[in-house]
C-alpha cells in the first residue's frame, strides 16, 4: 500500500538569499501509512509547525518532495486546492479564524468551497456538527457567542466536514481546561477509529500523545530525529529529555524504580499498562506484602 | 507579499542622522518640504537633490529602498506627470499638435518639475521614518504639539494613540497571515477569480482579523490600567529630549543649504 503522506529529503528554508536566512526543517524523510494515528513532538523552534505547514500546501518546499497519496504535491502548483481538500489542517487555536453568521455557515465553508451541492453540503454539515458534539440549537447561534471550548469544536467541525483523508492538528487542546483537553482529543479518537481518517497530532503533552498516539515523530532542531511507536520513543526517555523534551509522568515513575534496581520493563507510557505490568511483578515476586 | 511595505519603517542605525534629535528633525523635514514648492527652478530642485542624496549617504541607507518606497506611488507621479504635460499652455507655439491634445515648452518643463518635486518629498519623509524609530517620532511629535494642549487639545492623547498605532502594525501583520493560511486550508481562493470575487474571499480574513483587533485593543487596554495609566497630566518620561550643540549645528548646516536653494531662484531665473 503506498504511503498516504511521504517526506522525500523535504527542506524548509525561510527568507532565503537573504542575510537572515534559517533553515527550519532540514532533510526530513518519513511514509505515514493510510489509517495511523502519528504523534508530532519537539520543543518549541524545532520546526514542527513549518513541517505541518507543508502538508497542506501552505508552504512550497524549498528542496525535496512531498508525495500525497502517492502524488507529487508540487507537480502542478495549480492543483494545490485538490490537496488542500485531501489533507485538513487545523491550526493553533483555529477559534480565530470563525467570521460567518452562525455555526452552521461557518462549517459549511470549506465543504461550499469544494464546489459540492447544496444537499452534500448539508449532509456534511450535520454530520461534522454530529462528530464534534454540536447540537441542533448551537448551529444557529453566532460563532462569536460561543465559549472556548466551544469555539475550537465548531472550528474543527469545519475541517472535518471537508472529510479529509488526512487531519492534522496543530495543538487543538492548547489552552482549554482539562475536561474540555480530554473531551476534544477523545473526540477526534472516536472520529478516528469511526472513519479510519489518518490523524497527526501536534503536542507539548506527553501524556496526551502517550495516550492518543500509535506512532510518535521527534522533531529536533530542525531534523526529524526519531520516528517509531510510542513505546518504543518513550523507551529512550534519555534522548527525549536532552532534546528538552519529557516522557509521561509514570514513565518517569517507572525509570526511577528502575533505577532503584526494580526489574520492570522501560516502554511504560500509559496507566492501564502500568497498572498490569505492577500486578505481573507483584504477582510474580510477591514482594509487596 | 504585505511585508515588503517600505513606507514609515525604520531601519536603525548609528548615523548622524540617526542619533539627531527626532524634533530637529521633523521641523527640518517639514522645512525641506516648504523650500520643494519654493523651488522654482531647475538649478534649485537639482540643488535639493544633491543635498538629499548627501544625506541618504550619511544616514547609509543603500538606494535599493528609496527605489522600493517609490514603487507604490509610482502611479501618482505619472498621473501628475502626464496631467502637467497637458493642461499647462504656454504663450509659444504648441510643440506637438494632435487634435485637441497641445503640448507646450511650458508644459513639458512643469511636468518634468512637478515629477521631481514629489520623488523628492516621498524621499525626504522618508528619511525621516528611516532614521527615526516610530516611538521617538511620536513622542518628538507630542513635544512640539504640545503648545497646543493650552487650548485643551488632548495631545498626549493623540501621541499615545499613535504609538499604539505603529506598535500594532507588525502583530497585526502575523495575525492577517495566520487568518489567510487557515482559510486556504478550508479552500479560500484569494489570488484568483473577478474583482467581485476576490473581494467576497476577503470577507472571511477581515472578519476575523477586526475580531481580533478589537479583542486586542480591549486587553491592551485593560493591561494600561492595570498599571495606573491616567493619561498625560504629571507623566514624567523616561528619556528627556534635549538639543545639543550637535543638534544645533546640523541645524544650522541645513538651514544654510536651504538658503541657497531658496536664492537660485533670484540668481537662475533665466533657466
Amino acid at each position: 500500500m503506498a504511503a498516504i503522506i511521504q517526506a522525500e529529503h523535504l527542506t524548509h528554508i525561510y527568507g532565503q538569499g537573504m542575510p537572515d536566512a534559517s533553515k527550519a526543517i532540514d532533510d526530513i524523510n518519513f511514509e505515514i501509512q493510510e489509517g495511523e494515528f502519528v504523534g508530532l513532538i519537539g520543543s518549541t523552534g524545532s520546526g514542527k509547525s513549518t513541517l505541518i505547514n507543508h502538508f497542506n500546501g501552505i508552504l512550497k518546499p524549498t528542496s525535496g518532495k512531498l508525495y500525497v497519496d502517492g502524488q507529487d504535491m508540487w507537480a502542478n502548483p495549480k492543483d494545490i486546492r485538490k490537496f488542500r481538500f485531501m489533507v485538513g489542517l487545523v491550526f493553533q487555536y483555529p477559534e480565530y479564524q470563525l467570521f460567518e453568521e452562525t455555526v452552521e455557515k461557518d462549517i459549511a465553508y470549506g465543504p461550499i468551497n469544494m464546489g459540492l451541492s447544496e444537499s452534500e453540503v448539508a449532509q456534511r454539515v450535520k454530520q461534522a456538527a454530529q462528530l464534534c458534539e454540536i447540537d441542533q440549537e448551537m448551529l444557529q447561534k453566532s460563532p462569536f457567542e460561543l465559549s472556548g471550548g466551544q469555539k475550537r469544536r465548531v472550528a474543527i467541525a469545519g475541517v472535518i466536514a471537508m472529510q479529509p483523508r488526512v487531519l492534522v492538528l496543530d495543538e487543538p487542546a492548547a489552552g482549554l481546561d482539562p475536561e474540555g483537553r480530554d473531551n476534544i482529543l477523545s473526540q477526534i479518537k472516536a472520529y478516528h477509529k469511526q472513519t479510519g481518517t489518518t490523524v497527526i497530532l501536534v503536542s507539548h503533552s506527553m501524556e496526551d500523545i502517550a495516550k492518543y498516539a500509535d506512532k510518535v515523530i521527534v522533531m529536533n532542531q530542525s531534523k526529524l530525529a526519531m520516528y517509531d511507536t510510542t513505546e518504543k520513543i518513550f523507551a529512550r526517555a534519555d534522548e527525549l529529555l536532552q532534546m528538552g523534551l519529557s516522557v509521561p509522568q509514570v514513565t518517569k515513575i517507572f525509570l526511577k524504580l528502575r533505577e532503584m534496581g526494580v526489574d520492570l520493563p522501560a516502554d511504560v507510557y500509559t496507566i492501564p499498562y502500568a497498572v498490569k505490568t505492577i500486578l505481573a511483578a507483584v504477582g510474580k515476586k510477591e514482594v509487596w506484602e | 507579499m504585505i511585508r515588503d511595505i517600505t513606507i514609515g519603517q525604520h531601519f536603525p542605525g548609528n548615523s548622524v542622522l540617526h542619533r539627531l534629535d527626532p524634533r530637529m528633525k521633523i521641523v527640518l523635514t517639514m522645512a525641506y518640504i516648504v523650500l520643494l514648492f519654493v523651488a522654482a527652478n531647475p538649478a534649485g530642485l537639482a540643488l535639493a537633490t544633491v543635498l538629499l542624496a548627501g544625506l541618504y549617504r550619511v544616514a547609509k541607507i543603500p538606494l535599493r529602498i528609496i527605489v522600493k518606497s517609490l514603487k507604490p506611488i509610482l502611479p501618482i507621479i505619472v498621473f501628475t506627470v502626464v496631467l502637467n504635460l497637458f493642461f499647462i499652455t504656454g504663450e509659444s507655439q504648441p510643440l506637438v499638435e494632435l487634435g485637441f491634445i497641445k503640448i507646450y515648452s511650458e508644459g513639458i518643463r512643469y511636468a518634468v518639475l512637478m515629477g521631481v518635486r514629489i520623488i523628492l518629498l516621498i524621499a525626504g519623509t522618508s528619511l525621516l521614518t528611516y532614521t527615526t524609530s516610530p516611538i521617538a517620532l511620536t513622542d518628538a511629535i507630542e513635544r512640539l504639539l504640545s503648545p497646543l494642549s493650552k487650548l485643551h487639545l488632548p495631545v498626549h492623547e493623540l501621541a499615545m494613540v499613535m504609538t499604539i498605532a505603529l506598535r500594532f502594525i507588525p502583530t497585526l501583520i502575523e495575525e492577517t497571515d495566520k487568518i489567510m493560511n487557515a482559510q486556504k486550508a478550508r479552500g479560500a481562493q484569494l489570488d484568483s477569480g473577478t474583482l467581485q470575487q476576490r473581494m467576497k474571499a476577503m470577507v472571511p480574513i477581515l472578519i476575523p482579523l477586526f475580531v481580533s483587533a478589537f479583542r486586542r485593543a480591549d486587553e491592551l487596554a485593560m493591561a494600561m490600567e492595570c498599571r495606573c495609566y491616567r493619561g498625560g497630566e504629571g507623566r514624567t518620561r523616561l528619556k528627556q529630549l534635549r538639543l545639543t550643540t550637535n543638534d544645533w549645528l546640523c541645524c544650522v548646516v541645513c538651514l544654510v543649504l536651504f538658503g541657497a536653494i531658496w536664492c537660485t531662484n533670484f540668481f537662475f531665473t533665466g533657466l
